[in-house]
């Protein structure tokens, strides 16, 4: 704990100091106590009341950019994704690339070739010796990048992911597509709109170890146990397919003939429920299946009659979470935020700007972009073509 | 008259063998869970591993000449993205054509794997490495960041849904499966070529003496191995109604774990189709019957890898005892 605060401290005062050239490196010392009106609504526990303070010193640097906005014509900022091939991480990237190039910035997307930390360790280690002003990631584990991202906010590149968040120490703040609470609170009632408020049902996760996938699991469980009116839902098994077509056939059919009496499943993952959907459709299984999928891989799974498998499903819109981590990069690089939370910036033509900074539970913050959209038969013809 | 019975039942004992590692755990999994027998969840456990299936029956004959090829479900996913795209992009429209297309490219992939290991005497793990990341490149860039979903290939992924190549009874998709393994079975057993491919295997030097064009035999197995994988690139994209370019990957080694349960020796010379098709059963069993029985996720794969040692470690003893056997006989 102690060598955390230090190192949150650390790289405060190094971002501090890089700021512009108008930071007072000797402040944030001095200044660690002085961040209450910023801090007013926070609600922070313990864990990021450190990271608060640390940050809060550099609030006296980034007033003066505050009115202005800054600029940030001609600086470079990085996205690194997930992985290469996935239309979902093109998508992000999309959006990333459009509001930094509006912005007049210079984007750099990289696509590890596959979606593991070593890969991205390697991307960023790759971008820090290229001296770019921001990178923004969607981690494949929340700690492995840790040392990764400690060496470029010690290089004075502002860090922030998007999509898949990185440990608390290791980002200065967050795009989080949707809160987590707000995605297992949607997934949780669809579940029980669809049992029709009783019976068994089951998840179908990715990997045991994905970090989305354990957190919204965790939050529908908690809703699950906290309210009275699920009492009467029985989470049988949380299944794992490894995001692969074959394992998650094999882990939906095992469901299917364990509980006979199964009701929905629930599958938080894009490879997991369309193969799911799959399974269900052809046997015209009389289990039904809800989760967050692509339009575009679901298009043929929805529908409210018997021959579809899924009555409708949750995702966001992959391009505004790109925009959101780009606005995040800008305005961390420009000094209008630091990532302290109550900070707040805008994001011209975004649904709900102004954004603001909140604490993320994990002594962190993140910026929430919005409630998870809901895909049905009515709209899923509009969203199939766009990712 | 009897010595020969019992000699006979001694040479078959290496399949006999393998049949009651699979016998058992079959018979474990029902008591566990009686539906397992169910004619529903078998003809699933076959669909769901029919890739896997027609794959070892190329790979048993790369293994054969004492080579390997790791680089098939790359191979897999470059032909089955670029008909996913076709399809995506309306481009094509026939289903045949769509096989057709996917049997090419996987043809043309090992044909130059084949001519780069027998030609330019590359070592084949080395070659099919390198060839491993081309293509698996090659998928990505078909498919340009892009997935071929359900909804996108439109007809084609009722293939796997209907059963007319099967007169109405069984799947089309364990057809394919059944036809693969009847034209190894004759290939291997009945076939001139089939015999310079053990000869090869065995020894390659005294094959080339006895006048077998060597590397002919070994451009022609990685032909065939690409064909499959071309094969079943369409067969994976119609099957799970989804094209994309990381898909199978890792599952060469599920290819060659079946062959080397099913008793197919590494340095070449030594296996079977019945072998190939046993170790490809005892593997689909295995990785359809850890969720059913109730193993917990995280020790699934755990379990697999405990289940496929003491699979081949039984094996290797009954070959071994089967080899003393017959020296002992020879003495006397």
């Amino acid at each position: 704990m102690r060598k955390k605060v230090l190192s949150v401290l650390l790289c405060a005062a190094m971002a501090t100091g890089m700021m512009a050239g108008c930071g007072d490196s000797s402040e944030p010392a001095s200044n660690g106590g002085t961040t209450d009106d910023a801090n007013a609504n926070n609600d922070a526990s313990g864990g990021s009341d450190d990271a608060d303070d640390a940050s809060g010193g550099s609030d006296d640097a980034s007033g003066g950019s505050d009115a202005s906005g800054g600029d940030v014509s001609g600086k470079k900022f990085a996205l690194v994704t997930k992985s290469a091939g996935n239309p979902y991480n093109e998508k992000e990237a999309e959006g990333f690339e459009d509001v930094i190039k509006s912005l007049g910035g210079e984007c750099i997307i990289k696509h590890p070739v596959a979606a593991t930390a070593d890969a991205q360790v390697s991307e960023i280690q790759s971008l820090i010796s290229q001296g770019v002003d921001s990178i923004c990631v969607a981690a494949n584990d929340e700690n492995a990048l840790q040392a990764a991202l400690e060496d470029a906010m010690a290089a004075g590149i502002k860090v922030s992911c998007l999509d898949s968040k990185t440990n608390a120490a290791s980002r200065m703040t967050f795009a989080n597509q949707a809160g987590t609470t707000e995605i297992g609170q949607a997934l949780m009632d669809a579940v029980y709109d669809i049992a029709g408020g009783e019976g068994e049902w089951a998840i179908l996760s990715a990997t045991s170890q994905a970090t989305n996938q354990n957190a919204w699991i965790e939050a529908m469980k908690s809703i699950m146990e906290s309210d009275s009116k699920y009492a009467n839902l029985n989470l049988v098994e949380v299944a794992y397919g490894d995001d692969e077509p074959q394992k998650s056939t094999d882990q939906t059919q095992a469901l299917l003939s364990k509980y006979p009496d199964l009701k929905v499943i629930c599958a938080p993952t894009t490879v997991g429920i369309a193969a799911a959907a799959k399974v269900l459709q052809d046997q015209s299984s009389s289990v039904k299946l809800t989760g967050l999928g692509l339009p575009s891989e679901m298009a043929a799974y929805i529908g409210d009659d018997d021959a579809h498998s899924c009555p409708y499903m949750f995702l966001w819109n992959p391009i505004d979470v790109g925009r959101l981590g780009a606005y995040i990069s800008a305005a961390l690089v420009d000094g209008t935020i630091t990532g302290a939370a109550g900070e707040t910036f805008t994001a011209a033509g975004m649904d709900n700007s102004e954004y603001t900074i909140v604490d993320a539970g994990d002594g962190g913050t993140e910026v929430i972009l919005g409630a998870p959209f809901k895909f049905d038969p009515s709209n899923i013809g509009d969203w199939k073509d766009v990712y | 008259m009897e010595k020969k019975s019992v000699w006979k039942k001694l040479t078959s004992s290496r399949e006999t063998s393998l049949v009651i590692v699979l016998l058992v755990l079959v018979a474990l999994i029902s008591v566990k869970n009686p539906s397992f027998l169910g004619m529903q969840n078998i003809l699933e456990i076959l669909k769901n591993n029919s890739v896997i299936m027609i794959m070892a029956l190329g790979m048993l004959c790369v293994l054969l000449i004492g080579g390997i090829d790791i680089s098939i479900t790359s191979s897999l996913a470059f032909a089955g993205m670029t008909v996913g795209m076709l399809f995506k992009n309306g481009v094509i429209h026939s289903m045949l054509l769509g096989f057709l297309i996917a049997m090419a490219i996987g043809t043309v992939c090992g044909l130059v794997t084949g001519l780069i290991i027998a030609k330019g005497n590359v070592t084949p793990i080395i070659a099919t490495m390198g060839f491993m990341y081309i293509y698996r490149g090659f998928a990505y860039l078909v498919a340009n960041s892009q997935w071929a979903g359900a909804d996108a290939l439109g007809d084609f992924k009722n293939f796997a849904l209907e059963s007319y190549l099967g007169f109405g009874l069984v799947n089309n998709v364990l057809i394919i499966v059944l036809i693969c393994y009847i034209v190894f079975f004759i290939l291997l057993k009945w076939t001139k070529f089939g015999r310079n491919i053990y000869a090869v295997g065995s020894n390659a030097e005294a094959a080339e003496i006895s006048g077998i064009n060597v590397a002919r035999v070994k451009i022609s197995v990685y032909t065939i191995m690409g064909f499959l994988a071309g094969l079943c690139g369409a067969l994976a994209v119609t099957i799970y109604a989804s094209a994309q370019p990381n898909m199978q990957q890792g599952k060469e080694m599920d290819v060659i774990a079946a062959c080397v349960i099913g008793g197919v020796s590494m340095n070449g010379g030594r296996g079977s189709v019945g072998g190939a098709l046993l170790g490809a059963l005892i593997l689909s069993v295995i990785a359809k019957a850890l969720p059913l029985v109730g193993i917990d996720a995280l020790a699934q794969n755990t379990v697999k890898g405990f289940i496929i040692i003491v699979v081949i470690v039984l094996n290797v003893v009954t070959q071994r005892m089967m080899d003393k056997s017959n020296l002992e006989r020879r003495e006397m």
